[in-house]
């Protein structure tokens, strides 16, 4: 553990954190930004994994397993999601969520 | 003396992330963005979880950001502005984030963690490789080998979703 450093200040930042993710997805409109809050919210949630691990599970690494699924799968996600977002830009010219309305173009 | 490096590092996680919710511009959003994410690899470097900082920074600061940073010039002006919320919505939007904020951190200093400060585990990248292609109790190779197929076929997905198609 980081000495001197209690849990509870570290998942404090983390809830702030994942909250603030949160306020920025609800009030973005372009998906672009969106994506980003995204990334913001999985970090959060991949640093709570971290430091539980690392505070009350030191013996074991299962926490750093899961962190580095998490990382792949937004990785993924976020590749295929910009190239989602270039393909909508191409047909709508516009990356604003009020203006893709329909699935199927 | 790790206290005040924590602090310092915890107050350049979240002044960057909430420039980068809050900022007009979208370029300037995506590097705050990347400082961010670089706060939350000195994180990981401080809890000496080295290899996961590394992947971090390559994964989050060389990878994803990159992608947005294209996508962003693609797609966008260099200086392209964007849709200011209206201020109700952002009051409202705020409100309920910080509601969620004050749940779960009463949820949190209320319940006992019960931290334990026995020797670390080893955390070198070599103990990481064997726990997660060892088929032994607490092994990691099914998910392994699933994360890697889901890599290929978001490989092959991005490739064929973004390929132009010129009778669409």
């Amino acid at each position: 553990m980081i000495a001197n450093v209690s849990i509870y200040e570290i998942l404090t930042l983390t809830t702030l954190l994942f909250f603030i993710g949160l306020y920025g997805f609800l009030t973005r409109k372009n998906l672009i930004t969106m994506l980003m809050s995204i990334e913001l919210l999985l970090n959060a949630s991949v640093i709570n994994f971290v430091v539980i691990n690392k505070y009350m599970f030191p013996e074991m690494l299962q926490g750093v397993y899961f962190s580095i699924f998490i990382i792949a799968v937004a990785a993924a996600e976020t590749a295929l999601a910009i190239s989602i977002i270039i393909n909508l830009y191409r047909l709508k010219v516009s990356v604003d969520v009020n203006e893709t309305e329909t699935m199927k173009y | 003396m790790e206290r005040i490096f924590f602090y310092i590092f915890a107050l350049i996680i979240i002044v960057f992330a909430l420039a980068s919710v809050m900022s007009h511009k979208i370029l300037r959003a995506v590097v705050y963005l990347l400082f961010s994410l670089l706060g939350v690899a000195a994180l990981y470097f401080m809890m000496e979880y080295n290899f996961l900082g590394a992947v971090q920074m390559a994964v989050y600061a060389g990878g994803i950001i990159i992608l947005f940073i294209f996508s962003v010039l693609l797609v966008h002006h260099i200086e392209g502005e964007l849709e200011e919320p209206t201020f109700t919505r952002k009051v409202l939007m705020g409100l309920a984030s910080l509601i969620g904020f004050g749940a779960v951190m009463s949820v949190i200093l209320t319940h006992n963690f019960i931290t334990v400060d026995v020797p670390r585990a080893s955390t070198e990248v070599s103990e990481i490789g064997k726990g997660l292609l060892s088929y032994g109790e607490g092994g990691f190779i099914l998910p392994f080998e699933v994360i890697s197929i889901l890599l290929l076929a978001a490989m092959i997905g991005a490739i064929i979703i973004s390929k132009s198609s010129k009778k669409g």
